[in-house]
């Protein structure tokens, strides 16, 4: 069974929930799919034994070749190559490896190169099994990256990923594919108003999803009354509570010191694998 | 015109909160760089006077009445767009137009794809410029760019100096869109591992585009080692720190009355955000 984790707004414990659902519940797979800014493994501490570099598929324009009449600038949708009377200038940062340069060309002068984008990590945390990505810096291309990340996907294991924020690209590609998804919040107007964004994507995805709110007792009612008048289970409710955040701050998963949540995140589990039959 | 950003790498440090309280305090254009889920304007409360419509990418358009089924799209498309069926993923589809290309019997269009709105709107602290990205879209690095050149100009019709962008988290596309070409980055941080691990990284990612940076602590009180920790960082790195702001749900009590911080009252937040304020002014006109 797959399960996301994933939230509209950032910061509100996404990463938390995670962690400490997968260290609550035996053999699993847990993907910290936030290449961007991965922190699964500031709590879990994993040493990462294997490194893969991920690279991307770059146009090189074979100069002996080519005619320079510009078929593959003309198509490329993303102004990643420029033909000048003698040159082609390729943009890597600009290519997204559609392929369309090298169907195009007539003369069959572009061949792939390989662009570096980022790397994947895995690790091993007790009988869990850990994987993340990193994107380089000043690197656009998420995507990318991301995919090659849910390739290590294994199916047959409970697997728990956790989503970047947001609801676009990057978040969409995380979830789908899930069998359930875990929306996490805090109780405050910014909470609320990127959950409801969240709630309407993971809708439209069919996958389905119950939310966990964090922090609670910080902010105001309405993110449980939004979901009472929606019909969404409110799965879990974490306190807003001094030793948790401190313990966050520490990089400490909070369910190492307060076990009895352990026993909270494994039942939780256990229901959300009953709801979705599996 | 001067532009600043404000980020942050992790999620949730409080950029929006206290992009607000600038706003409250400055002169100047206001843009909500971050797109995707963007909340400045639950404390601004933007009204809205020109709408404009959002296209990323085109889309591929399938018409099944002159598909042969030969699949060659489907083997052909390298985002997995397109499924054995023949059906578009739509949230797949970044556009490219290999599938029409090789499409034999022209069953393919690349046709026009409705990805958001950017808006002008007025606020009680000046002209502010925003947009919707509409949810499982891409291309946001293009729909901040439309952002920032729509604030440009609100700054030259209205006689403003200055820019204030608030800029989504990560350091991706639309983190890069929102620091390119600005006079300053604040990083809005806080005293645990995990941001302290992202901020880092988005300071790499800001030398990387040659952006000065400058850093603020926000809730420096919950934990004093880490915040000793960040303080040496930045000095190491020669990185200013222009304000600690001590936690308090004074920031949670204003969002809900809609307020930013400053104008709800003038606790100790609100008087380090005023300080910090001038701080960065004196940093962005060299005073």
């Amino acid at each position: 069974m797959i399960v996301s984790v994933a939230s509209g707004k950032g910061g509100t414990g996404k990463t938390t929930v995670a962690t400490n659902l997968a260290l609550s519940i035996g053999k699993a797979q847990l993907i910290d799919c936030d290449v961007e800014e991965p922190n699964a493994n500031v709590f879990l501490k994993a040493k990462l034994d294997e490194k893969e570099d991920v690279a991307v598929d770059i146009p090189e324009i074979d100069e002996e070749k080519c005619d320079y009449c510009g078929k593959c600038a003309e198509f490329c949708r993303y102004n990643a190559l420029a033909v000048l009377p003698s040159k082609v200038l390729v943009f890597p940062e600009l290519c997204h490896s559609c392929g369309g340069c090298k169907l195009v060309c007539p003369r069959d002068a572009i061949s792939w190169s390989k662009e570096s984008i980022g790397k994947i990590e895995h690790g091993r945390v007790g009988e869990m099994d850990f994987y993340h990505g990193l994107l380089n810096v000043g690197e656009m291309k998420t995507i990318s990256l991301l995919k090659a990340l849910k390739k290590k996907v294994d199916n047959s294991m409970n697997v728990i990923l956790d989503a970047p924020p947001g609801t676009s690209c990057p978040a969409i590609e995380t979830v789908s594919g899930s069998d359930y998804c875990i929306l996490v919040t805090e109780p405050t107007p910014f909470g609320l108003h990127d959950l409801k964004l969240a709630v309407d994507v993971i809708k439209t995805m069919g996958i389905p999803f119950g939310v966990i709110i964090n922090r609670d007792g910080v902010g105001d009612e309405n993110v449980e009354r939004y979901c009472r008048e929606n019909g969404i289970d409110v799965i879990m409710k974490i306190p807003h509570s001094r030793e948790i955040a401190y313990l966050y701050s520490k990089g400490i998963p909070f369910t190492d010191e307060m076990p009895e949540w352990r026993e909270k995140f494994r039942i939780l589990f256990h229901q959300i694998k009953e709801k979705v039959g599996k | 015109m001067k532009q600043l950003t404000v980020i942050s790498g992790k999620g949730g440090t409080g950029k929006t909160s206290i992009t607000a309280a600038f706003a409250a305090l400055a002169d100047a254009v206001l843009a909500d760089c971050d797109v995707d889920a963007s909340d400045l304007h639950l404390i601004l409360k933007p009204d809205i006077k020109k709408t404009e419509e959002f296209h990323g990418m085109e889309i591929a358009s399938i018409d099944k009445e002159k598909c042969i089924d030969c699949k060659e799209c489907h083997n052909s498309c390298r985002f997995d767009a397109i499924d054995e069926d023949i059906n578009l993923i739509k949230e797949r589809c970044e556009g490219c137009g290999v599938c029409e290309y090789v499409c034999p019997v022209n069953a393919i269009s690349m046709v026009e794809r409705d990805s958001g709105f950017s808006y002008i709107s007025e606020t009680r602290f000046g002209p502010m410029s925003h947009a919707r990205l509409l949810t499982a879209e891409e291309a946001s690095g293009k729909l901040v760019t439309m952002v920032r050149e729509n604030a440009k100009k609100l700054a030259a019709e209205g006689g403003r100096d200055m820019i204030i962008i608030d800029g989504p988290p990560g350091t991706g596309c639309p983190v890069i869109s929102s620091i390119t070409g600005v006079d300053l980055v604040l990083i809005v941080t806080e005293p645990t591992l995990s941001a302290i691990h992202d901020l880092r990284r988005i300071l790499d990612v800001a030398e990387h585009f040659n952006v000065p940076a400058a850093v603020c602590i926000n809730k420096y009180d919950i934990n004093a080692e880490n915040t000793d920790m960040i303080e040496k960082y930045c000095r190491d790195n020669d990185i200013r720190i222009v304000g600690k702001i001590p936690y308090d749900t004074v920031f949670t009590e204003a969002m809900i009355h809609e307020k930013s911080v400053v104008e709800y009252s003038d606790s100790m937040p609100s008087r380090v955000i005023k300080r910090m304020w001038e701080n960065i002014r004196g940093m962005l006109y060299n005073e």
